[in-house]
């Protein structure tokens, strides 16, 4: 125990940077006025989310993750921003009068996440390594697509996006 | 090796970050990327808890793609109602939208 003294690894020392980086883009979305600004935070943050996917072997889900997150959504909000865009909503003020309520619940949310955590006994567990020859995208592929893994539930997310995206085209439609 | 409370540590704090935009942004479209921040905080859990779990056990990964299609599915639809209202009304401030409000 007395010789626990170690040097950061490389992984840990990437850890840092990135989560950091997340974070401070993150807190830039909430606060900027500006709503492109805020977007093109959105952005950095989901890239850094993409590499803490990629820390964590999940190499599919940080493409998708660049794909779906970065190529669609975030650039969908740009075009909203764009479309609902007028002097007012650049001068006004970027947060309502009961921001500092929300920040307490914010502060209070995080901190009895952290406590809840660090009372689990399996909070700072270390990671196995990975088995020689783990073909983890296919072992992803068959749980999505074989009917003992979850493929109701893919099935079911695929009847949500159709009913959500023709309600949405239903929604934005003008009339006239 | 990166313990698995950093990355709960990390998605706590984009958790509470999110749920401040909700909370303090008075722009309709700001509030919905504070929601996309906050289901990018499940989406780290997930894929830690598989990474330090079971690792046969796809249930995470699977999960979490799942979540990116409800997150997609909320983006299309929530911004169709922000510029569906902001033709009608002319706003997308979320407090001038009191229709509701007694």
């Amino acid at each position: 125990m007395e010789k626990e003294f170690n040097y950061m690894t490389g992984t840990q020392i990437i850890f840092l940077i990135v989560g950091a980086v997340t974070l401070i883009a993150a807190l830039m979305v909430v606060t900027v006025r500006n709503l492109v600004h805020a977007a093109l935070w959105l952005v950095a943050t989901l890239f850094g989310v993409a590499i803490v996917y990629t820390l964590l072997n999940a190499g599919f889900l940080a493409v998708v993750q660049v794909v779906v997150y970065i190529g669609a959504i975030a650039i969908l909000f740009i075009f909203a921003v764009m479309l609902t865009r007028r002097q007012a909503a650049d001068t006004g003020a970027a947060l309502n009068s009961n921001w500092w309520a929300g920040a307490l619940m914010a502060v209070l949310t995080f901190a009895g996440l952290a406590y809840l955590l660090q009372t689990w006994s399996g909070f700072s567990k270390q990671s196995a390594a990975i088995p020689s020859g783990f073909d983890a995208i296919g072992q992803l592929g068959t749980a999505l697509t074989s009917p003992q893994g979850y493929v109701l539930p893919f099935e079911v997310a695929s009847v949500l996006l159709l009913a959500a995206l023709v309600g949405a085209v239903y929604l934005a439609f003008n009339k006239k | 090796m990166i313990p698995l409370s950093w990355y709960l540590i990390l998605a706590a704090g984009l958790f509470s970050i999110g749920l401040f935009g909700v909370l303090a942004r008075r722009n309709a479209v700001a509030i919905l990327l504070g929601v996309e921040l906050m289901l990018n905080a499940v989406n780290i859990n997930l894929v830690a808890f598989w990474r330090y779990g079971d690792i046969s056990m796809m249930a995470g990964q699977v999960f979490a793609i799942i979540v990116f299609a409800v997150a997609a599915a909320e983006v299309a639809v929530g911004l169709a109602l922000v510029i569906s209202v902001y033709r009608r009304r002319n706003t997308v401030v979320a407090e001038d939208l009191d229709l509701l409000k007694w």
